[in-house]
Order: structure tokens, then sequence, then C-alpha cells
């Protein structure tokens, strides 16, 4: 009937956009035109200084940043055409990211999935999500002394090497443990808001064909946080890559990755190495290198890195369409 | 739109024949004759009160049911037996319990917190409290108000319910047949079989909400409890909608809550009228629109109140 209709209709095309007549922004409050200009000049404010940071390493660091640097391995030379490039603090980096994410997104996603979706008794779930936040405002460098602390003893051996008086507790395997617990929070959160942004209608539509509480979450409530999960992840990631303290303390920040002998990838895992944010710092003036212009180079690659991150969330949270929890009903 | 559906609402499609343009007379028994006659192939179009009840079999009974959502009752001492092979519309105003009433029946109340209830629901004679919460919903399976597709394939979808039933996932060889014929029945098939395996989430909202079904009858259920299932649709997708609760009527019993007092007409063969949690009367469905025995149902039909 509508078909019809329409083809005998003349075609009806959309008017032009027009607004009608607006209060003029000089007959409000004074307190209101103060918030509006601040809003203005905050946000502006911060894409200058984004902007800031970008072009100083836009000319200071790409100056210095040359392809070679990204596949030499670093030596420790005075001379600074020797000293070589940061390919070891790049693997470094790709090692602890992969690590510190597969122990960090687990934990978080069911650490979210328990206290949301089960969270009895209550006093537990309440004391659970404090000790994310806790985890989330500790500084880095007290983490990774704790994380010092606790590896260096005996039993922990295996994690390292054993040193006279216990376990050397420096490793990528006790570095990734530790380093997982700055990437917790931003999983979780993330998963935790998806969870509880996710319809109980749709729980309810998988009891009402006969399933099971773990089966629905399995089978329906993670799919649909899937998109959360993976951002999450992913900020989890440029908080892991970002981190300097952790590496320091408890990878060694060697110039070089140092497999602890043994089979091959266990005896990389028990090795020590370094990162780009280590390298970075070792190679600033206030560091042990002191070569300034390989540090501009290593930050400039850094943010590049960081920058794909932050593009990439984005991508993430458009896969597929809008997520479930923001528009579920494409074609109603 | 069917034929079928069409003359269901005594609607005439413009290409209607003439015997059509009227109302059809329901209570002319020998109105089936006529259109045997007249049209053999129109022969679901017949007044469905006339035979429905006379097979019906009686499924689930409820016992002096009420539900309290803490200390406030929802539904208040309900008695009713709902019969396979015919189509039972729960009426009233908002907020009369229809929806907690329904719920009540595959113990969805039971998720909410603060519920508790007493009475008994008899699911052929057992009592619905002594089958396993997953068992019970599988025979008493629900169709919502939204349509609430999972955020997955429509293969995946319709299949969800059949799958992981037992410890052995089936493969998806074996599911097909199975999955082809629940979109069969919910009038789907011919939508979708182009690609099963595209987001549940595209089809448009008629759609989504015969996906549901779908998924809710792939499992063969016994009986199908439906919320209000086109509150949220267009009249095109809710007419679709409506033909496919007559074809299902003929292999399950169907409890359906509606606000539609048309709909109630055009579809259920017995009406139940609730108020403020009471189930004031039940009925055939002729009776209880053109001769309704308590003076609430009447002002509730005649739009007094509601």
């Amino acid at each position: 009937m509508a078909q019809s209709e329409s083809a005998q209709a003349p075609q009806l095309l959309p008017p032009r956009r027009s607004r009608g007549r607006r209060s003029s922004l000089f007959s409000w409050r004074a307190r209101d035109q103060a918030v509006f200009a601040l809003a203005w000049i905050t946000g502006i404010g911060l894409c200058l200084v984004v902007a800031a940071i970008v072009l100083l390493f836009a000319t200071k660091g790409f100056d210095y940043l040359r392809p070679d640097l990204l596949f030499s391995r670093p030596s420790a030379a005075v001379n600074q055409a020797q000293s070589g490039g940061f390919l070891d603090p790049i693997e470094g980096t790709v090692m602890l990211g992969i690590l510190g994410l597969a122990i960090a997104a687990p934990l978080g996603v069911i650490t979210a999935v328990w206290v949301v979706e089960y969270g009895r008794p209550r006093w537990l779930s309440r004391i659970v999500e404090s000790a994310v936040e806790v985890i989330a405002g500790t500084p880095d460098v007290v983490l990774a002394i704790f994380g010092l602390a606790l590896f260096e003893l005996g039993i922990f051996a295996p994690l390292s090497f054993s040193s006279p008086g216990g376990a050397f507790g420096r490793s990528f395997l006790t570095s990734g443990i530790i380093v997982s617990a700055v990437a917790i929070p931003s999983v979780y959160t993330a998963t935790r808001n998806g969870l509880i942004a996710t319809p109980r209608q749709l729980r309810e539509a998988s009891y009402a064909l006969g399933k099971t509480r773990i089966a629905t979450i399995r089978r329906v409530v993670l799919p649909a946080v899937r998109r959360d999960i993976a951002t999450g992840a992913t900020l989890g990631l440029g908080r892991i890559i970002g981190d300097t303290a952790i590496v320091i303390l408890l990878l060694g920040a060697t110039l070089r990755t140092q497999t602890e002998s043994g089979t091959p990838l266990l005896g990389l895992l028990r090795g020590t190495g370094s990162t780009l944010t280590s390298y970075i710092y070792n190679n600033s003036p206030s560091g042990e290198g002191n070569a300034p212009n390989k540090a501009y180079a290593a930050a400039a690659f850094l943010l590049l890195l960081i920058l794909l991150l932050n593009w990439g969330v984005g991508r993430i949270g458009r896969i597929g369409g809008p997520p479930i929890h923001e528009e579920r009903r494409l074609g109603a | 739109m069917t034929d079928r559906a069409s003359a269901a609402r005594n609607w005439v499609a413009p290409e209607a024949p003439a015997w059509q343009n009227e109302p059809l007379p329901i209570e002319k028994l020998d109105l089936e004759a006529q259109l045997m006659a007249i049209a053999p192939e129109r022969t679901n179009a017949r007044p469905r009160r006339a035979t429905a009840a006379a097979t019906a079999v009686e499924r689930l009974r409820l016992e002096d049911v009420s539900v309290f959502y803490g200390n406030t009752p929802a539904v208040k001492n309900v008695s009713l037996s709902i019969r396979q092979g015919e189509v039972l519309a729960l009426i009233g105003p908002s907020g009369c319990g229809k929806t907690t009433l329904l719920r009540t029946l595959n113990r969805l109340t039971e998720l909410t917190p603060n519920a508790s209830h007493s009475g008994r629901v008899l699911l052929d004679d057992e009592d619905t409290h002594d089958i396993v919460d997953t068992e019970l919903r599988r025979r008493v399976s629900m169709v919502f108000q939204q349509p609430n597709p999972f955020p997955m394939s429509i293969f995946d979808n319709v299949g969800f319910a059949l799958r992981e039933q037992s410890r052995k996932r089936p493969r998806r060889r074996e599911l097909e047949p199975l999955v082809d014929h629940a979109l069969q029945r919910a009038g789907l098939h011919d939508e979708v079989r182009a690609d099963l395996n595209r987001s549940a989430l595209r089809l448009s909202g008629g759609q989504q909400q015969r996906l549901c079904i779908a998924r809710a009858i792939a499992q063969e259920p016994e009986i199908l409890l439906m919320d209000e299932p086109c509150s949220a649709l267009d009249p095109r997708s809710t007419a679709v909608i409506e033909d496919l609760i007559l074809q299902l009527r003929e292999d399950l019993a169907i409890v359906i809550v509606t606000h539609n007092l048309q709909q109630a007409h055009r579809i259920a063969d017995r009406v139940a009228f609730m108020y403020l949690g009471d189930l004031v009367e039940v009925g055939e469905t002729e009776q209880v629109f053109s001769d309704p025995r308590e003076e609430q149902t009447r002002e509730y039909i005649a739009g007094v109140f509601g």
C-alpha cells in the first residue's frame, strides 16, 4: 500500500535545514557565560598541549629517528655513532605488552563478570571493587618495589634465577606479572561498564530459553561486551607500554635483552631486558647513557606507537556497528 | 500480508472477493462450510474459536497463585487453566500483573530478588517447582516485548537454544535442518536464507521479533509465552506475527499478554482480564468482549479506564 502511494505522490524532498531564532550569548547570566568560556578554553587548551607534544617530537625526535635505529641492537659506546639503535627495547616492549596483557585481560574480565553477574556476598564485591581502585591509584613505582620484595623470595626463583640469598627477582616474567596490575583496572572498568550497560532483557531471553547462568554469561553476555573488553585491553596495553618504574626495577633495564640459560623461550622469559621507556630514561640526561638524541628518537617512536594504539581503540569501538547497549535495534 | 491474516482481522484487501467485504459473521456456525465452498484454501480464515476449544487439552494449571514484590502483591490468588491448541490472551491496564503472571509460568520471576510467591503452577499435573528450571524453560519458552536477538548471527541465534543442551556440542550440519525448520515456522526463512551468517542485529524490528519467535520455538516447547510481542512493531510486522501465532496455535499452547484489545479479539480463543492483581474474568473471547460478566471488564473494554 505504502509503495503504491509513494509511487504516485510527487517526490518529497527534505527542506533545507534551518534554525529558528535563538537566545543570544550576551543575554545569558554572567556565570553561565563564564562556564561557557571556560569550556572552550580548556578544550582548546588540551588540544594545544597535545599538539605541542606531538610537534616537539615531530621536529626534535624525527630528526634523529632513522629506520636503521629500529633494526639495530644497542651497544654501550660513548661514541653515539656506534651505540646502535633500539631493537632490543622494542622487543622488550612487545614482549612485556603481550605478557602483561595475557595476565591482565583474563583477570580483569573474570573479576568484572564476578562483580557484576554474581557479586555475592555484597561486602566481598565491594572489597573487590575498592581493591581494583586501590591498584589503579597506586603509583607504579610502589607496585614495582612490592614486586621486587616479593619475587626476591627464594620460592619465586623459577621466575627469574637464583642468586645468593634468594631469587634475583628481575625478569620478563616477574615484571610481566606486576605490570599486569597496571592494566587490570582498565580492562576491569571497561568490562564492568559494558556488563552493567547490557540490557537485562538479553540475559532473560537466554534464561527463558532454558540456559543456565554460566552458559548465558559465556555465550550471550561476554559476546555482547567483547568490544568493551577489546577497548579496555587496548587502553591497558597503552598503560603497560608506557610504564617505566616497573621496567627499571623489575626488568633490570639492561641495555640488551639478556636470556637466562635454559630452554629457549623460558630462558628469554626468565631473562632481563629493557623497553622503550627504560631506554628513554637511561639515554636521557638523567640516565647513565646520556645520549639525548637517542632518547628523543625512541620517545618519538613510542609516542607514535601510543597514537596508533589510541587510533586502534577508536576503531575497535566501531567494528560491526554500534555496540549493543547503545543502539540495539538498527532496523527498527 | 497473507490472505489469512487479512481475513482474520475482518479487513478488506483491495483485491478481496466480494464475500469478504462483509465483516465475518463469527457467530454463524455454517460459516466454515461457506468458506469451504467459496475458497477451500482459505479455511484457516474461519473464526478460530469455533473449533479450537473443542480439541483443547489442559496443559498448564494455576492454582491459587499469588506473587509479591517485597510486601506488594502483584498477582492475587489467580487460578486458571491453559490449554493446548488455543490462544489465551491476558488483558488489563498497565501494572495489573499480566506480565508478572506470565513470568511466573516459567519461573522467570525467580530472577527478581525480592519476588516471592504462593500457590502452585502445574505443567501436565507436575508442579513446576519440582522441574529443573532450565528444563522447565525449554518446555515453556518465552518471547519478550522488545525484540532481543543475541549479538550473534541469525543461525547462531536460532541454534542457541539447541546447542549446549547436551555435553557434546552439536555440529552446525546437524543443526541446519532444525534451524531452517524453525525459521520457516516463524515465517522468516525466505527473507534471511540468503545469508544466515549475517548479524541478527542488522534485521528490522519485525524480523528481529520473528527471529526471537523462531529462537523460542526451535527447541519445540510445549507452551509459548508472549509478552506484548507486537507492541514495539509496526502494523505490517504485527499482522505477520499474528498470522504466525494462529499457525503455531495448532502445536502449542500460547499465552499472550497484550494491551491491544483489537489484537486480543483477533487472535485469542480465550481472554483473561486482570485488574490490580486480580483475575477478574476469564472466558471465551466472544463472550468476554460482547457480554462480559463483570462490570469492571465491561468498563475496561468500553474504554472507561485503562
